[in-house]
């Protein structure tokens, strides 16, 4: 088994006030690992420390990939090397059609000219896989899109950039079922041996397609327990409050 | 791939920079009087009345006082201001028989390139006069016209009489008149009643003279029912005088035609840019400007559309980019005098070190507009805490049965946008500099491919210094 991501001892702040502590976890290749806690528990820091978001600062610990501490890294860095989040709320950006920002965001990442028209062709098909329709990848990057459209943006963005590890942050909240179908099989299809995929999520829809490695709970900014995919289904039928130490 | 060039036009300012010695054939002296206003008249062998109309503007002139409002002029001496500088050459339609280093400037600029592949018709003024002139064979036949304005002086007399500063007169502002004083070079376009002139025509203006000014006119009529795309390209070599560039363009769109004017100035920063443009739109016409400014060390521009006839169109885009010592005061007015008449305007601003972007319109509707529709939008976009940038819309709607919109945004990068982009792998750098673009790109998608890149070309110059 190779080891893709570790995080020892991690504390992360935010303005001063501490959200992630002496947080632990281990992903190897060929996992999918799923994270479930409470609102608030800080999930998406930890997701956002792990991309290199520059608001957060971590003030203890450190995050090694692939043998490699980016604890320092640039957020480009990361991305290059082969780390990519899904974001729970995507950003909007004018002007730039996400065919464009796809096509340079896949020459930064790979150092290669990207020849239009087999990226195109590449683009229209991972689209087509997961039901988004082809006229989307002609507008301005996920300027008002609807809340599942920009996740299916995520998605096709995850496809296409081919990451190591993949941190998928509520990618399933606001979809509809055929959009939850169509996006479980995309992951499938996305998940190998040589890859990671970290879901982050509030129910367990996804995970009856996409079969977890383990589900760790996050709460109070470290991780409290983890288990395998009954644990997920314990928690849909109780609650975070059943569970003992919580 | 040299990140400084573009398919038509090599755009590094350094390119733009350089300037050439011994260019001019003759010249007058620094300053403004009667004896010089009289000279240029006669070295050029115009109509009587043209020189009375010279000396008229000129007390015009001499009457009226600096704007009250925008930037300062105060820096401006006319005593410094060569009015006419002719090059050493006079107009071809051929570029072999152009001197060389006349050639070579153009050259750099891509405009020969430029010609061959996506143009009607294009001409070259090099200071005070133009130098090159051409219109493919097909557009001559169908009786278009495309001259300089100093040979449509001579052969089409009466229409230059009839038109020639009367959409904007010489009492309009001080500069205008001025402009009625000195002027010299620009184009002159008609084409007649329903005809599509399918490439654009485009004049390029440059300047080269230290202290030299600038005072093109430019007159396009376009007939009923026809078509055209008009564009205008500025630049000069960057001198420590000033220079100033006090064009006049007047438009006249005929019923039922349509009329685009783009312009990509990108004048150095010791120029004054104060150039005054006005289109008056018959019925179910339509005028569309496309304005790109990011030269000059000061320009006032606000391109006039007076919708005259019934179902007249009014379409502006503008983009200012203002860097450091730039003051770009830009806009545009819009005057609805007819029924069911309808204009757009969606502007937007760039500013960084210290440069200062103000926008200002006026949109009027009378009494007689009824059912009229105007919508106004106008975003800017600072790219540091130095820059300033105003907005200051003025509406005068005088009745009840009109639609009107206006939207203002002044804002900033959004960090979490960067963060975005960067999370797929692209360098900050690029990431802000994708937002400026997409910034911009409502502006750059109204212009043809090769300028659309060159406006590019110049954001990413711009953004250069200042970020990375
Ligand atoms: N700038 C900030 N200043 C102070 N607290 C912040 C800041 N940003 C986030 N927080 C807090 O950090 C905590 C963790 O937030 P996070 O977004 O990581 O939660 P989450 O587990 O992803 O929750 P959800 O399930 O609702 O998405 C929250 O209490 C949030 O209010
Ligand atoms: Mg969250």
């Amino acid at each position: 088994m190779t080891k893709l991501l570790e995080i020892n001892n991690l504390h992360a702040a935010i303005d001063g006030k501490e959200i992630i502590r002496e947080l632990n976890l281990s992903v190897n290749k060929g996992e999918v690992h799923v994270i479930m806690g409470p609102n608030g528990a800080g999930k998406s820091t930890l997701a956002n420390v792990i991309m290199g978001y520059p608001h957060y600062t971590v003030t203890k610990g450190n995050i090694i990939f692939e043998e490699d501490d980016i604890t320092e890294d640039r957020t480009d860095e990361r991305a290059k090397k082969g780390i990519f989040l899904s974001f729970q709320n995507s950003e909007e950006v004018e002007g730039i059609t996400v065919e464009n920002f796809l096509r340079a965001a896949k020459g930064a990442i790979t150092g290669q000219n990207i020849s239009f028209v087999s990226f195109r062709k590449e683009l229209m098909s991972v689209m087509s896989e997961i039901d988004f329709d082809s006229e989307y990848a002609h507008r301005y990057l996920n300027v008002g899109f609807s809340g599942g459209e920009k996740k299916k943006n995520e998605i096709v963005q995850m496809l296409v950039l081919n990451p190591k590890l993949a941190i998928l942050d509520e990618t399933d909240s606001g979809l509809d079922v055929d959009a939850v179908r169509a996006v479980s099989e995309g992951i499938n299809r996305f998940r190998s041996k040589n890859n990671a995929i970290i879901i982050i999520t509030h129910n367990t829809r996804l995970l009856s397609s996409v079969e977890p490695d383990y589900v760790h709970i996050l709460a109070d900014g470290r991780i409290m327990r983890t288990g395998d995919k009954s644990l997920a289904h314990e928690i849909n039928e109780h609650g975070f409050t059943s569970l003992p130490l919580l | 791939m040299d990140r400084n060039k573009t398919q038509i036009e090599d755009i590094n300012r350094s390119i733009y920079d350089i300037h050439d010695k011994e260019a001019a054939a003759h010249q007058v002296e620094r300053g403004l009087s009667k004896e010089i206003v009289t000279e240029i008249s006669r070295y050029k062998d115009e109509p009587s009345w043209m020189l009375e109309a010279r000396l008229a503007s000129l007390e015009t002139y001499h009457r009226l006082g600096l704007p009250k409002w925008g930037p300062s002029l105060h820096e401006l001496n006319m005593e410094d201001i060569i009015t006419y500088v002719k090059p050493n050459t006079d107009m071809k339609t051929s570029w072999e028989d152009i001197p060389e280093f006349i050639k070579n400037t153009f050259d750099r600029l891509g405009i020969p390139e430029a010609e061959k592949k996506a143009l009607s018709g294009v001409g070259a003024q090099y200071d005070s006069e133009v130098v090159y002139h051409s219109i493919k064979e097909e557009l001559l036949r169908q009786g278009v016209i495309y001259t300089d304005m100093g040979t449509a002086l001579i052969e089409y007399e009466d229409i230059i009489k009839e038109h020639f500063m009367k959409l904007i007169p010489p009492s309009d502002h001080k500069f205008v008149a001025l402009h009625g004083a000195v002027w010299s070079g620009g184009s002159f376009v008609y084409v007649p009643p329903n005809t599509e002139v399918r490439l654009p025509l485009q004049s390029y203006f440059r300047v080269n003279a230290p202290g030299a000014g600038q005072f093109e006119h430019t007159l396009i009529i376009v007939d009923k029912g026809s078509k055209v795309h008009f564009i205008e390209g500025c630049s000069a070599p960057k001198y420590n005088v000033l220079n100033l560039h006090a064009g006049c363009v007047e438009l006249y769109v005929k019923e039922g035609a349509s009329l685009r004017y783009s312009t990509i100035e990108n004048w150095s920063r010791n120029m004054l840019n104060l150039n005054t443009k006005r289109a008056i739109v018959d019925k179910n016409g339509s005028i569309e400007w496309v304005s790109g400014t990011f030269g000059s060390r000061i320009t006032m521009l606000y391109p006039m559309s007076i919708l005259k006839g019934e179902g007249a169109r009014s379409e502006y885009v503008g983009i200012s980019f203002a860097s450091e010592g730039q003051t770009l005061d830009t806009g545009t007015k819009v005057v609805h005098l007819a029924p069911n008449t309808y204009s757009t305007v969606n502007s937007r601003s760039i500013s960084k070190k210290g440069g200062k972007a103000t926008y200002r319109s006026s949109i009027v509707v009378t009494p007689e507009a009824r059912d009229s529709k105007s919508s106004v939008i106008c975003e800017s976009l600072m790219l540091d805490s130095s820059c300033r940038s105003d907005t200051i819309p003025v509406m005068d709607i005088r009745n009840d049965a009109v639609d009107i919109g206006h939207e203002a945004k002044i804002g900033r990068i959004s960090e979490e946008a960067i963060y975005y982009i960067m999370s797929r792998g692209i360098s900050e750098a690029e990431a802000r500099a994708m937002i400026v673009r997409g910034f911009a790109e409502p502006i750059a998608k109204e212009l043809p491919l090769e300028y659309a890149v060159e406006m590019n070309r110049l954001i990413d110059i711009e953004l250069e210094g200042s970020i990375g």
